[in-house]
């Protein structure tokens, strides 16, 4: 193997990374202002309230990111209407495309991840709410949401690595990401294995550096739950 | 209702193939699943070490990338084997009688390879969590009985983790079955490479790939349907609280 065709190419590769990154964290952002909406609406007894929210979370999360992505950036130019509409700049970019399909599909996953952990809230803490007079929305801003957040922790934890393996598809359209970086060097040099061991360890190095961060963030926010002397 | 202007059967053989390539993967991937976790809660410090190096990696690389490394590595990989293996034939004069040719690694076969590698990193998470929810009591009871290891597995290991291990399993089950979509990628012709072409040549990409969705759709609640069955048939006898 001869990792001298990466060093050269160095650049391509931290372009990659650039996009990629740029491309998760949106998505990820995103994603999660829709989610916390949607999360409380799946988490109500309103049958027809919650339907709507089903169905979207329910095609989200049952067809692969590949296919969504393909639906909008290649099916979106079939309607005339959507050509002609002032959105088209929008979705004429791949950019913009993967980064509607990511930030939706995130949010389905996402959406589920909060209504478990809602739904999970101690009525104790609700009736205690009710019984110092706050409203339903308070209860649910002060004691129902930030418990939610801290019980939904491990998994969105998980949701933030498989959106950056996800994230991967970007290339199949287009981008140049880290694995676009990679098909293009295996391409220009046909050296599969050093092309794509770089990319791999990147991703790994990515994916390292979000479990220790969300290490970190357990550690701060399950704080009250340790010994005294250990916090 | 959807016109497909006649690629209809054509998604349909794809939709075959999708599942043909997800089921082939499922059996790998249980069956590396099942050594892997094995390999992780046994004595042998290697054998811990290699299952864990397995699972770290894997988990840590996208699956699109994995699948790539495998597909032109892998045709790398086999081309230098048979150039080597010329030399050594030319070295003994055996050059008339023994002759590689440039070999096409097939889409089919590394991407069921790949995807069942992935996944079995998965299931191995899956199932240690499973055998060891099953009591240590009984199976040190099954020892006790002059039972061998293979029997122990067999009669009293495998037929309670099955139990802890389908909501995990469907889990990863439903993942593997999305992901097939990506050996399109690597020229397979499964749903969503019949659905570009039909898309390319008709130029309604919307519609196909929104009926590759619904396909998609429809493998997921089938599946859902039938895990549900199999947690309740392997809850029989579980008392609920």
């Amino acid at each position: 193997m001869d990792f001298s065709v990466i060093a050269d190419n160095l650049e391509l590769y931290l372009e990659g990374l650039a996009t990629t990154v740029s491309l998760v964290a949106a998505a990820l952002v995103i994603g999660l202002c829709l989610a916390v909406p949607l999360g409380i609406v799946q988490s109500s007894r309103n049958p027809l309230l919650r339907l709507p929210v089903f169905c979207f979370s329910y095609f989200f999360r049952g067809t692969p990111l590949l296919v969504q992505a393909f639906l909008i950036y290649y099916g979106a130019g079939q309607f005339a209407a959507v050509q002609g509409s002032l959105l088209w700049p929008i979705l004429r970019e791949a950019y913009w495309c993967a980064l509607i399909a990511f930030s939706l599909n995130t949010a389905a996953y996402t959406t589920e991840i909060l209504r478990g952990a809602i739904v999970a809230a101690p009525y104790g803490e609700i009736e205690a709410a009710w019984a110092c007079g706050m409203s339903r929305a308070v209860t649910m801003r002060r004691i129902i949401l930030p418990g939610a957040f801290r019980r939904a922790l491990p998994a969105y934890g998980n949701e933030v690595i498989f959106m950056l393996h996800g994230s991967a598809i970007a290339s199949v359209i287009t981008l140049i990401d880290l694995t676009g970086a990679a098909r293009i060097i295996n391409a220009r040099y046909y050296t599969p294995y050093e092309a794509f061991l770089t990319a791999a360890a990147f991703y790994m190095a990515l994916t390292f550096l979000i479990v220790g961060g969300f290490r970190l963030l357990e550690r701060k926010w399950y704080a009250h739950l340790r010994a005294r002397d250990q916090r | 209702m959807l016109d497909l202007k006649g690629y209809g059967p054509s998604i349909l053989q794809g939709a075959l193939l999708t599942l043909q390539v997800a089921l082939l993967a499922l059996a790998i991937a249980v069956a590396l699943g099942m050594v892997g976790a094995l390999a992780k809660l046994s004595g042998s410090r290697i054998a811990r070490g290699l299952a864990s190096l397995y699972t770290t990696v894997v988990r840590g690389v996208p699956e699109l990338v994995l699948m790539l490394l495998v597909f032109f590595g892998g045709q790398v990989l086999i081309n230098r084997l048979g150039d080597l293996l010329n030399e050594l034939a030319a070295r003994h004069g055996l050059e008339d009688r023994i002759y590689i040719d440039y070999i096409d690694v097939d889409p089919f076969l590394s991407g069921v390879l790949t995807i069942g590698f992935i996944y079995g990193a998965y299931l191995t998470e899956t199932f240690r969590g499973a055998i060891l929810a099953v009591p240590a009591g009984q199976l040190e009871a099954g020892r006790a009985y002059g039972m061998s290891r293979l029997q122990v597995l067999q009669r009293i290991l495998l037929p309670q983790m099955v139990r802890h291990a389908i909501p995990g399993f469907g889990n990863n089950w439903l993942v593997l079955l999305k992901a097939t979509a990506l050996v399109s990628v690597i020229g397979l012709d499964d749903m969503v490479r019949k659905a570009a072409l039909a898309a390319g040549a008709t130029r309604l990409p919307f519609t196909f790939y929104l009926v590759v969705a619904l396909g998609f759709l429809a493998f997921t609640t089938v599946s859902v349907l039938i895990l549900r069955w199999a947690e309740q048939r392997y809850s029989v006898g579980i008392r609920r609280v």
